[in-house]
């Protein structure tokens, strides 16, 4: 057996003091002076850990309280409540929420899943990735050793096009030659990122952690320097269709181009190929109303890899309104099969992935891999709060990371989202990421439950904006 | 911290059979929705402890007592004449909304539904004032359900004229035909992952109701001996804890094939809750993390489950059994297959339920809600003709009375609960489980220190005193239904309204 594929792990410790997301109000006036303040009883210790940063106010009991609220229960001055920390509402936004953001930290942290006790406590479903569960089987293999790495789960998938069928000459050989593909141990190629203060250190982390985890960064050119040409085995550079022109040299030392869907990229894709035959040629599809069209017609045109693009939060905007990556993925994806075609290309989706779950659902809903830029951000500390985007200082200094410690922090992140993954796929029995591709009937929708359910029982659903708040 | 306990004067009140006793809180801040402050103005008078009707105000000597706040219904008492604030000569109480409201709770288990069940395990009594003790926010399922009472239809007869008990074993196959008093039984909860304290609290409560309890997958401690007929065994994947003395202990047997929270990934104690003794009960090494693997490493088909279940009938003759799965896509072949292996009762667990430690990617989205996963299997073992013989629990989500007559509503005999006991005794649903020495509250914890801070005296109590106060609430639905006994309510979906729908 080959060795087993592991992304390597270590605690990688913020730089700044986390936000937690309720704080601790102690005051003094009416305190009892007990001998046995309750504050020394605290079974985490986290009174006796407490500090203060005056210069950005914070109080480091904010992340190392757990909400236990013996204290408050028990002080006899009731002098101690705790309040939800306004710092922690201002998170990120309405779709990259607190709740996302701290728990994208604790990964690039620890490394670790995310695991808590007494059930879930969110909405019975929502919008976007939340109106879908995975399925599971009560028999099946593997087993839940699987998970443990007894046996193995593959989260292996191909870049690069399939050929419908073989052909055979008269004697009975094979004819042609097969295309090209490249394996990637994870279906997580890292993005270009959307905002954020960058810098060297950021990318060169990006860049690291991209190679270390033997995936791909998409790069676009104009930040392509000479300390990336290093991992360039691993890097994507990111071109129009003016910069394919000039920068032959970078295209022929690389694995894999992208390219900017133009209106000439159609025609011009076989002069690419015969140009750079061992390269791959990725070409990124902004997601709207023809993009099944497009897919189909780069597909027969010989693209390699289509990269389907929402906007950060998932939003694909059209003259028909705006839908969710999930379901105009599910289209593009659906146009192909009809078309027949599907196996020839390699799908990638990106936009508003944001936690491990949405991975496995892209993947169930049509596409091969994901590519995520936001949550690279996220695992750099990155408090969303999109300063940068207007020009002013980042509170926590993106720019200024070591590239050591960036990489740590996104090698957790996607351990820790892979991991996650191997869960799913363990509790469905699936021991193939790319089984799970366009596997709908392994997934549960919500509309479909509740049609089959509920509208026999109580009739037609009203309008939808109810779900989920 | 049991010294307010002590203190509180015996007030009872017989609710069913098990008689309440007032159990108010461990902790001398108890929780409530409203904040009610006495500024020094108050001359002792005694005015508020003579108009208070919620038991908010007491005299302590002297002086007036600290207001037992949690109990006070705050601004909905604005309009009665009793309402202290306005009523007191010195102006001295001033009310509030309790601003740890905001950190309190989630989605599923709003604040108000954990101050309510905190409220119902001290009182025995539905929550008065307008706290909502019905539904959480979590905007569908339960939550968007609501009974429609026809009117005219309402029975003004004795609560003892109801009947909540259900049977178990609907197969008449031999077999004891046991019922519980209500529809209602424990859910498998490991010794191990609450400590034994709870454990034979919950065995005390639901010997009380003439229910069951479950060990879950962990042994069977001598200390439950003595409720034998009360308590339900769990077989999990890891077979801890297994003898077949404990099979031939008890009446119900449980096949834990899956389990809501965290379906088709099995079971895990972190090592720290590894104790001598657990490890001692599973036969295990201390300190060492126990994986309870998934599935059964025997059971690769429906006839590897009948093999089983005939394995436990063999060696316990007049046992019945339980099959607990998860909700997947295809519960309902799931549920046939039960039946045809010849379990007594499908236990279906939803995927939002759930007491002990599990990864947030399964809790949320692994296996459907068990709101649809009822109607389902409800729906298929009729069609197959077979409902009539088989009883269904559901579980995963039931948080309060209302819970529990809606899942029977939309076709469930019964329902397991484990959270709401567990809010009983005082969870607060931090969440944090499996941090360092376990549960800060006591109730999830092996650990010595931590797990005397549960009195088994005062959480019998308070799960009796919930169930009481369920017990209420599924008679007043009974009541306006103009029904007299719960099974009449199976599978009455047409006594539901869905909130979302036209």
């Amino acid at each position: 057996m080959p060795k087993k594929y592991h992304i390597q792990t270590k605690m990688a410790p913020p730089r700044f003091a986390p936000i937690g997301k309720s704080t601790i109000l102690d005051w003094e006036g009416g305190c009892l002076r007990c001998f046995k303040c309750v504050k020394r009883q605290c079974i985490y210790d986290v009174y006796n850990q407490r500090t203060f940063d005056v210069r950005r106010m914070a109080d480091t009991i904010d992340s190392l309280c757990k909400n236990c609220l013996r204290c408050v229960q028990s002080c006899p001055g009731q002098v101690i409540t705790k309040v939800i920390n306004a710092e922690y509402k201002r998170l990120g936004d309405s779709y990259w929420t607190p709740e996302i953001i701290l728990k994208q930290w604790y990964q690039a942290e620890t490394g670790r899943i995310p695991v808590s006790g007494a059930g879930y406590g969110g909405s019975f479903a929502g919008p976007g990735f939340d109106d879908m569960w995975t399925d599971m089987s009560e028999i099946v293999r593997p087993t839940r050793d699987g998970i443990h790495g007894r046996e193995y789960i593959n989260t292996v998938v191909d870049l690069g096009r399939s050929l419908p069928c073989l052909r055979f000459d008269a004697a009975g050989h094979a004819v042609g030659d097969a295309p090209k593909k490249i394996e990637i141990p994870v279906p997580i190629i890292l993005k270009d990122l959307p905002l954020g203060s960058l810098s060297e250190g950021v990318f060169l982390a990006m860049a690291e952690a991209a190679q270390a985890m033997d995936t791909f960064m998409i790069a676009p050119v104009k930040e392509w320097k000479p300390y990336l040409e290093p991992y360039k085995t691993h890097l994507i550079p990111l071109l129009t269709e003016a910069e394919i022109d000039t920068h032959g040299e970078l295209i022929g030392g690389v694995r894999v181009i992208e390219i900017r869907l133009s209106d000439v990229t159609e025609a011009r894709l076989s002069r690419i190929r015969a140009a750079y035959p061992d390269v791959l040629i990725m070409v990124r599809v902004r997601l709207g109303e023809r993009s099944g069209e497009e897919a189909l017609a780069l597909t027969r045109a010989g693209a390699d890899i289509l990269h389907l693009c929402a906007d950060r939060n998932g939003n694909v905007e059209s003259e028909n309104g705006s839908r969710f990556v999930k379901d105009a993925v599910r289209s593009v994806h659906m146009r192909l099969v009809e078309a027949g075609c599907r196996n020839e290309i390699t799908l990638f989706a990106s936009g508003g992935i944001a936690m491990a779950e949405h991975v496995a659902k892209s993947i169930i809903v049509g596409a091969d891999a994901v590519a995520i830029d936001i949550p690279l951000l996220l695992a750099l500390e990155c408090r969303l709060c999109f300063r940068c985007e207007a020009g002013l200082s980042c509170p926590v200094e993106v720019e200024n990371i070591h590239p050591e410690w960036g990489k740590n922090r996104i090698l957790n992140l996607i351990a820790a989202w892979r991991n996650q993954l191997i869960e799913v796929l363990g509790a469905m029995g699936i021991r193939e990421i790319r089984r799970l591709r366009g596997e709908v009937g392994r997934a549960m929708f919500f509309d479909d439950l509740e049609r089959e359910t509920f509208g026999r029982l109580f009739g037609k659903r009203k309008k939808r904006e109810s779900v989920g708040n | 911290m049991n010294a307010a306990m002590q203190s509180e004067p015996e007030r009872t009140a017989h609710v069913g059979r098990p008689e309440v006793r007032v159990t108010p809180s461990r902790f001398r801040n108890a929780i409530g929705k409203y904040i009610l402050r006495r500024s020094k103005a108050c001359v002792a008078c005694g005015r508020c402890a003579e108009l208070c009707p919620y038991g908010v105000h007491e005299r302590s000597g002297k002086t007036m007592a600290r207001p037992k706040d949690y109990r006070c219904i705050g601004s909905a008492c604005e309009k009665n004449d009793f309402y202290c604030v306005r009523q007191c000569p010195q102006n001295a109480l001033s009310l509030r909304l309790n601003p740890i409201l905001e950190v309190l709770g989630d989605k599923r288990w709003t604040p108000e539904l954990l101050i309510s069940t905190w409220y119902m395990a001290e009182t025995g009594k539905v929550p008065p004032g307008d706290m909502e003790y019905k539904v959480g926010d979590s905007g569908g399922g339960f939550d968007r359900m609501e009974f429609c009472f026809p009117t005219g239809k309402a029975l003004d007869l004795p609560d003892d004229e109801f009947d909540l008990s259900i049977p178990l074993n609907k197969r008449r196959d031999g077999r004891p035909d046991l019922e519980i008093g209500l529809p209602v039984y424990g859910g498998g909860m490991s010794y191990g992952s609450i400590s034994l304290y709870v454990m034979i609290a919950r065995a005390r409560a639901y010997q009380a109701w003439n229910s069951f309890t479950c060990t879950g997958e962990g042994g069977y401690p001598e200390e439950l001996y003595p409720y034998d007929d009360h308590v339900i065994t769990q077989v999990a994947t890891g077979l801890f804890g297994v003898r077949e003395d404990t099979i031939q202990r008890v009446r119900i047997v449980e096949f834990k094939y899956a389990q809501g929270a965290k379906p088709g990934l099995g079971g895990h104690l972190l090592g720290d809750k590894v104790t001598p003794a657990v490890a001692r009960m599973r036969e295990a090494v201390a300190g060492s993390a126990l994986f309870s693997p998934f599935p059964f490493h025997s059971v690769y088909s429906v006839e590897d489950h009948k093999k089983h279940v005939d394995w436990i009938k063999h060696i316990n003759p007049r046992v019945l059994v339980s099959v607990k799965v998860s909700t997947p896509t295809d519960v309902d072949m799931v549920a046939v297959g039960s039946y045809h292996a010849g379990a007594h009762i499908i236990h279906l667990d939803g995927s939002y339920g759930g007491t002990g430690a599990a990864p947030d990617i399964a809790k949320k989205n692994i296996a459907m809600p068990i709101e649809y996963a009822i109607v389902k299997v409800h729906n298929f073992l009729k069609e197959e003709g077979i409902r009539d013989e088989m009883t269904l629990i559901a579980s995963g989500g039931i948080r309060t009375a209302y819970d529990v007559a809606k899942a029977i509503a939309l076709g469930a005999d019964g329902v397991v609960v484990g959270t709401s006991e567990m809010v009983a005794v005082e969870c607060i649903r931090c969440a944090a489980c499996e941090s360092g020495r376990g549960c800060a509250r006591g109730i999830a914890t092996t650990d010595p220190e931590l797990s005397r801070l549960i009195d088994e005296d005062w959480a019998a109590q308070r799960l009796i005193n919930l169930f009481a106060a369920w017990r209420r609430q599924l008679i007043d639905i009974l009541k306006k239904l103009g029904m007299r006994d719960i099974r009449e309510l199976v599978g009455r979906t047409d006594c539901l309204r869905h909130l979302d729908y036209e």
